[in-house]
């Protein structure tokens, strides 16, 4: 029946990839241009937001924690409002997550604070008894990249026109000036409310260690 | 050029990627072992600093097995099988044995670096496709060079008619590419920064929904691509041969093959059931996942029919168990998969242990076992020496399937129970438990779960054990042996 195909190893490998790109075609290009538009009042992250976003991917924050709540009472009732297709229009890449181990963080802004975090980060025993989760002491010493961080801004702004203001602009300079005008002001807020003082004095020396970055982007998902 | 009847296959290749499969397999089922118990006790995070945490170690998991263990198995079945399939030895051209060198060079370049960049955590963060894009060029390359190899044989080959492990490989190559390519898509932020910043760093090509979209597209259908149609080519190829039996029906493998290659694509949504994608697409994919049981099934039973009138095979050679068993776990994966694709039964089931037990049935029952079979039945041709030990080849499939029965079990209970417990409600409509006390109550499932895999990576030590005597100290074969392997 088909073995003047199994014949023809051209015409035969022509009619796999057809059927097989076929599926992608039909569900994945109608949608391209619709979902990814923002909800109304969606800003893009900081550059701090940025370097922590890169923290919570490094030290691999998905393997345990979603980013998405489903529209069942049980996960609204625990978590919070169900999350939109349009509150993701700025995360390059997604981080919905596979697996909840720990609980959904996609709106734990709203019921954490920066010195709980700090804890959590620290010791996950000392404010979750029963935890299973490994501490992170090495944020607070390692040193956030905010110059990638800072990087991707630039990027996201040229290529995808994410709506950035006119203090990002590539370049080195441009990017002291940034750290200097609005990363550090920003850090040190955090690092305040942190109530840790090593890193606050980090923080006071112009260095922003990883820790700050990452609750700066924690305190951001609401 | 060579007579057919004459022909002596070049092996050198395949011999390369065996051993890398042995070596990438310990090492990944050692890691999968560790985080395994670092669920069950915490304590065990603290081996090697920031390196040794859950969270870092779970994708070298991952990737190891996937891209060093598996690819690895599926290059070696590969260079060794289509060769013979085809009537052609890699060693007749000069030209494609040094590309074969050079792909298995680059090969072992991208995955050394792939495990150093993941223990650093340089990643892109998307599952299954964390390498940054120097890597991802890299593995383009290494891509190109087997589909070369691959085509060129193919041109050379003196059998016409291509034989079905052939369709299926043919396909792996395709599939992979295209996907791969896709997700893949990045933006280098050096070349737009002023080069500032890490100069390996990239930004997604796709934000939000759609970046999910494409990620989960790619990630199911990496399944299909590494995990289920190069394993089918492995069979196709590597039963029939092992038993002296004929394909049980060529009919049915042409409906299997194109309705997989059809259908497959189209499930990746059920991933995203209950997400911000839109509805129909996640309808889309709960309804092909269900009907993707026709064709997966097909395989199956297509393979399992071909052992008709000689099943007393299963009971005198050990490679038969791996095999027909591996068919077996296959089934109840492909089973499994679309139960879990309902959308009532996905709303309990997803973010929970269910899902990595039921990966797991698949690739430690169906993909791993074949991997072992198919090296076990190629050592005595390729090293032309005796299998070193038949009654270590039958404790080792004993011990393996124990252990994924315990893998599995324990994780559909501690799946259901996690699901069960996070949707409880009281009389007045609260929550009854909070998220820690369903952390709790997992304790025992993730300490079976550990021990299951303990188990499964004594048996691995066992197939290293067992295959390295063989290449090295089994007793000399005068000639090779036409179908069932010879072991002591």
């Amino acid at each position: 029946m088909f073995h003047w195909l199994e014949k023809n190893p051209f015409l035969f490998s022509v009619g796999v990839f057809i059927v097989i790109a076929f599926a992608g075609l039909v569900e994945i290009l109608p949608d391209f241009a619709k979902a990814s538009r923002p909800i109304v009042g969606l800003k893009p992250y900081t550059v701090l937001q940025l370097a922590g976003k890169e923290v919570y991917k490094k030290d691999n924050c998905i393997a345990c924690h979603s980013q998405l709540i489903r529209p069942f009472k049980a996960e609204t009732d625990r978590y919070g409002k169900y999350s939109l297709s349009g509150e993701y229009a700025y995360d390059r890449p997604f981080l919905w997550g596979s697996k909840r181990t720990g609980p959904d963080l996609h709106r734990v802004g709203n019921y954490r604070t920066p010195e709980w975090h700090a804890n959590h980060m620290w010791d996950p025993k000392s404010v979750v008894p029963a935890s299973i989760m490994p501490a992170y002491k090495h944020q607070f010493k390692n040193i956030a990249d905010l110059e990638t961080a800072y990087a991707e801004a630039v990027t996201v702004k040229k290529v995808f026109n994410t709506p950035y203001g006119d203090d990002i602009q590539p370049g080195k300079a441009a990017f002291e000036k940034y750290y200097k005008e609005k990363a550090l002001p920003e850090a040190l807020k955090i690092a305040k409310e942190m109530k840790n003082k090593e890193v606050l004095a980090q923080v006071q020396q112009g260095k922003i260690p990883e820790i700050v970055a990452l609750i700066a982007y924690l305190e951001r998902l609401k | 050029m060579q007579s057919s009847a004459a022909l002596e296959y070049d092996y050198s290749v395949a011999k390369l990627y065996m051993w890398t499969a042995v070596i990438f397999g310990i090492v990944g089922m050692t890691i999968g072992v560790l985080i395994a118990s670092q669920l069950a006790f915490p304590e065990l995070n603290y081996l090697f600093g920031e390196y040794g945490t859950f969270s870092r170690l779970r994708p070298l998991h991952t990737n190891v097995v996937i891209y060093g263990f598996t690819v690895s198995g599926i290059f070696a079945s590969f260079y060794y099988a289509a060769p013979r399939v085809l009537k052609v030895s890699l060693g007749e051209s000069k030209l494609l044995k040094g590309l074969g060198y050079l792909q298995f060079g680059l090969y072992l370049i991208a995955a050394t670096f792939l495990v150093i960049s993941l223990a650093m955590g340089i990643t892109a963060s998307k599952e299954y496709a964390q390498m940054e894009w120097p890597l991802d060029v890299l593995i383009v390359v290494i891509w190109v060079l087997w589909g070369i190899i691959m085509f060129g044989l193919i041109g050379m080959r003196r059998e016409k008619a291509l034989y079905i492990s052939m369709w299926y490989y043919i396909a792996t190559f395709l599939g992979v590419a295209m996907l791969y390519l896709f997700n893949n898509m990045e933006v280098p932020t050096v070349f737009f920064s002023g080069g500032l910043g890490h100069w390996y760093h990239s930004v997604s090509m796709y934000a939000g929904t759609n970046d999910a979209l494409v990620q989960w597209w790619w990630g199911h259908n990496a399944v299909a691509f590494v995990f289920t149609v190069p394993i089918i080519a492995i069979i196709y190829y590597f039963l029939p041969k092992e038993s002296g039996q004929a394909v049980y029906s060529y009919k049915l493998s042409l409906l299997s093959f194109w309705g997989l290659m059809f259908v497959y694509l189209w499930a990746g949504g059920h991933h995203l059931l209950w997400s911000t994608v839109p509805d129909w697409m996640q309808t889309m994919g709960s309804v092909f996942s269900v009907v993707l049981i026709l064709p997966s099934w097909g395989s199956a039973i297509n393979m399992l029919l071909t052992m008709k009138g000689e099943w007393n095979q299963l009971t005198e050679n050990p490679l038969i168990k791996f095999m027909v068993l591996a068919s077996t776990f296959y089934m109840l994966s492909t089973l499994e998969g679309p139960i879990q694709a309902v959308k009532s039964v996905n709303a309990i089931a997803h973010f929970t242990d269910w899902i990595p037990g039921h990966v797991h049935d698949g690739v430690l029952g169906w993909v791993a076992f074949m991997i072992f079979a198919s090296m076990m039945h190629a050592a005595p041709r390729v090293f032309k020496r005796e299998i070193y030990s038949k009654s270590l080849l039958e404790a080792q499939f004993w011990i393996q399937t124990t252990g994924v029965v315990l893998y599995f079990t324990s994780m559909w209970i501690a799946g259901i129970t996690q699901g069960m417990m996070w949707r409880a409600v009281d009389e007045y409509g609260n929550l009854m438990y909070s998220f820690i006390d369903t952390v709790s109550v997992l304790h025992p499932y993730y300490t079976i779960r550990a021990i299951g895999g303990l188990l499964y990576l004594i048996g691995v030590f066992m197939f290293a054990y067992n295959f390295f005597m063989t290449a090295t100290a089994g007793r000399k074969l005068e000639q090779e042996p036409q179908f069932r392997s010879p072991m002591a």
